[in-house]
């Protein structure tokens, strides 16, 4: 094995060997400062954790290929809401309660489809305007957060169908229908960035911009295309999370844009863009989700779980620095 | 030869950008199975030119045919189509994809559903590596691939074709000799195949070795095209750069004083290794070599800006550590950096800001800025080195290169050095200033101060310096004084040929 490819399976594995030492942690320390006598490594909870990593997840493995394409979307935490508020007051409309529980996926396209216009908002102007995707989220982040409170005010939107509740909570081969969803779509976008040449050319320009011009690769449409993708999975999360629980309010969403990137980045994936995998991020979401539970598990609340993810963000990022750095001979900054 | 068809023609191209002529009128032709030099001085409008071909800018005047049809060419994409394709000099690569990718960049075999077809890419990735009989394969990230061998990437990249014409915009400067030979059979190969190259280098021997024709651009216009067999390199210069090439040596000699700086078997990795040189008071020491041959990075540790692996810094004899630029600067080293724009100025900011940046800190009255004394600092300097400025409040992104140049260079006298380090000096300026810019160092040694000067150009070299010190792969391979330099040892030198015969 050359030292390229060594480097390369340690980048790639450090997660997971992260992940082996949070659950191996939990489940010594668990024995002596848990809380209750349940069993921290036991398959439900695992199967639990999917689950509830399942929004947030869902959202990151669309920011990872916006990263990797070199730009980034703040706004997905709004699309999340909005498309969970459109979902649920759709299914309120007349017509559509004639339908029946046709308005299930009726009501979910609806979601999706507005998911997807907001991607194409966020996509159309970075591309037409050449301003950079941080500001231009972040203006949207605002603005379609807006939206939401524009929609109903500060009151929630619910709307209680027991069909759509009942497969919100269905399980198939012991999995929950939101984890199907996060695996489903971690599985196609894994094939879409690997396999496909939108895929790889979401690398080529993430990378050197210049190089994917020359080559003639089309860099406008194809970050409207990976805008519409986000905004079509922040509003599949929308869905997912709304489904369960049949109501949103209209603060639902705030700060999953950064729970999504501390997720992508903690998985490997390059601020700057060209590098980056789903899979990496998919073990990111699970490492976030496994230490929120485990330090809740051991008695830890909320403030020391954000503190202790905050400090692991940045000690990840400065051994990963460590491990690109060059020795002795790089120039200082 | 007047009827023989041209693979590639431009007639009258006119591109204008605000303020600037950048090309006036080009017209140019290129028959299949010719290699043509394209040649002329920094700014000449060759990457213009090579831009409107490429696409990338529309010509405001002019028509480009390729294969004797009228063309427009819009897109990079559109001229590969047409069989024209650019082996870029700054290397367009993404260094985190696979050498496969890179070659087939933007036109990756397809499979059903926009696939790419993986076993078809890496098998004709494959063979194309081979002609080029280069160590690496298909599967090679090139962030691994050293810098010559991703030239090589993009030498494949013309290979992915079958073009009309190939356009090679400076491909040796940072090869190999050897890695040269396979390059020039490459060449050599297309022109068999009757495509037609046009090949774009500043290095002479290279030009008289492989190409036919050779045309000359200066300041935007075409100057003439001269068939190689029938010229010289003296024809040559003198149509690029409209006068003779001045190679004369520097003669004036004055006082010497002690030993400034020493370097004592210096090494830094694989950078450079076991570099050792002397500079005394008032003599210019210069340093000549290819890019990569390691002269930069030897000004950067001395500076430090990186820690050497071995090896001793002697300022004024005693033996010195320099771990940061602050403490370099404390005991009397500046650097002015080869990058002037990006490392040597804050662009945006005003004259009097740029030269008082590494003394601000001290230039204070009570809590704030002491404004007097920056002015007449600047003043000082401004009269020193005859600074061209409307004033000091004129921002430096609006000044010429040679008065950029100056600000820089008043920055670092301000200080008060014993050491100046400037690294290619006078890269991007114009000639009335190169000269200007030649005499101040000259000048500044007079007064006392050890210069060192960087640079890759040969006239600037012979012209300031009054030793020599010739590098060639992070090694020192030969230190020449002023007067037993001459051009084809200081060429043998750097070329990494070891020359016993004294010159």
């Amino acid at each position: 094995m050359t030292p390229e490819k060594r480097k390369d399976l340690l980048k790639q594995g450090a997660i997971w060997g992260f992940i082996v030492l949070e659950l191996a942690f939990f489940s010594i320390a668990g024995q002596f400062l848990s809380v209750t006598d349940t069993v921290f490594l036991s398959v439900d909870n695992m199967l639990l954790l999917l689950q509830q990593s399942a929004p947030i997840g869902i959202i990151a493995l669309g920011m990872t290929i916006v990263m990797i394409n070199g730009n980034i979307d703040l706004s997905v935490g709004a699309t999340f809401a909005l498309a969970a508020i459109v979902m649920l007051d759709s299914m309120t409309w007349p017509f559509m309660q004639a339908l029946g529980d046709w308005a299930i996926p009726l009501s979910w396209c609806f979601a999706l489809l507005t998911g997807v216009v907001l991607g194409a908002i966020n996509g159309l102007i970075v591309w037409k305007t050449g301003v950079d995707a941080f500001i231009v989220t972040l203006g949207s982040m605002l603005g379609f957060r807006g939206l939401v409170f524009a929609y109903n005010g500060e009151q929630p939107t619910s709307h209680l169908n027991w069909t759509l509740i009942d497969f919100a909570e269905a399980q198939f081969l012991g999995l929950n229908t939101a984890s199907w969803f996060l695996l489903g779509a971690a599985l196609l976008l894994w094939l879409l960035m690997t396999r496909t040449v939108h895929g790889r050319n979401a690398y080529a320009i993430g990378n050197n911009r210049d190089a994917a011009v020359n080559a003639g690769i089309k860099v406008g449409p194809h970050f409207l295309w990976n805008f519409m993708l986000i905004g079509f999975l922040a509003a599949l999360s929308g869905i997912v999370f709304s489904s369960g629980t049949g109501s949103v309010n209209p603060n639902d969403g705030m700060l999953y844009e950064l729970w999504a990137i501390t997720a992508v980045v903690l998985g490997g994936t390059k601020l700057a863009g060209g590098y980056g995998s789903i899979v990496s991020t998919l073990g990111g979401v699970i490492a976030i989700q496994l230490l929120r539970k485990g330090l809740g598990y051991v008695g830890a609340g909320t403030e020391t779980v954000n503190l202790v993810i905050g400090l692991i963000l940045i000690a990840v990022l400065f051994l990963d620095r460590q491990l690109n750095r060059k020795g002795k001979e790089e120039l200082k900054t | 030869m007047t009827d023989q068809s041209s693979v590639l023609r431009l007639e009258g191209v006119v591109k204008t950008f605000p303020g600037v002529r950048a090309l006036d009128g080009v017209s140019f032709d290129l028959r299949p199975g010719e290699v043509h030099a394209l040649m002329g001085e920094n700014g000449a409008g060759k990457s213009t030119l090579m831009k409107v071909l490429g696409g990338i800018y529309d010509p405001d005047e002019g028509q480009i045919h390729v294969a004797g049809e009228p063309v427009e060419i819009t897109s990079p994409m559109q001229a590969k189509a047409r069989g024209v394709v650019f082996i870029h000099q700054e290397l367009s690569l993404a260094d985190e994809l696979s050498v496969a990718e890179n070659i087939w960049l933007g036109e990756l075999p397809l499979k059903s559903f926009g696939r790419v077809d993986w076993g078809k890419l890496y098998a004709d990735t494959d063979a194309i590596l081979k002609t080029l009989n280069v160590s690496f394969d298909a599967r090679t990230r090139v962030g691994d691939l050293s810098i010559a061998n991703q030239q090589m990437v993009e030498i494949a990249r013309a290979l992915t074709v079958d073009p009309r014409a190939v356009i090679f915009d400076e491909p040796t400067a940072s090869l190999t000799d050897a890695e040269k030979v396979v390059l020039f059979k490459v060449i050599a190969d297309l022109q068999s195949r009757g495509v037609g190259i046009i090949y774009i280098s500043h290095r002479m021997e290279e030009i008289f070795k492989i190409t036919d024709r050779i045309s000359v651009l200066r300041d935007g216009q075409y100057r003439g095209t001269l068939n190689t067999a029938e010229t010289d390199e003296e024809a040559v210069t003198q149509l690029m750069i409209g006068r003779k090439l001045d190679l004369s040596r520097n003669e004036s000699h004055h006082e010497m004083g002690d030993i400034a700086l020493e370097v004592r078997g210096l090494s830094c990795g694989h950078l450079f290794r076991d570099v050792s040189f002397t500079v005394r008071r008032g003599e210019v020491v210069g340093f000549y070599g290819l890019v990569g041959a390691g002269r930069t990075e030897i000004a950067e540790t001395i500076f430090g800006l990186r820690d050497p692996s071995e090896g001793q810094i002697l300022l004024g004899g005693q033996e010195v550590r320099i771990h940061s630029p602050i403490e370099a600067i404390a005991r009397g080293i500046s650097l002015v950096p080869e990058d002037r724009k990006g490392q040597g100025l804050v662009l945006g900011m005003n004259c009097r800001d740029n030269m008082t940046l590494p003394q601000v800190d001290d230039l204070t009255a009570g809590p704030f800025v002491s404004d007097g004394a920056e002015i007449s600092i600047f003043d000082q300097y401004r009269d020193k080195l005859d600074i061209r400025t409307p004033g000091w409040r004129q921002t430096v992104g609006n000044l010429s290169g040679g008065n950029q140049q100056k600000i820089v260079i008043g920055k670092w006298l301000s200080m008060r050095p014993e050491v100046l380090i400037v690294d290619e000096p006078t890269r991007g300026i114009d000639v009335g200033s190169k000269s200007e810019i030649h005499n101040l160092i000259r000048d500044l040694a007079a007064q006392g101060y050890a210069v060192i000067v960087i640079s890759s150009e040969m006239p600037e070299v012979l012209h300031v310096s009054d030793r020599i010190v010739a590098m060639f792969s992070g090694r020192v391979m030969r230190t020449f004084t002023s007067d037993e330099v001459t051009e084809d040892s200081l060429i043998q030198a750097i070329s990494g040929l070891q020359s016993d015969k004294v010159a």
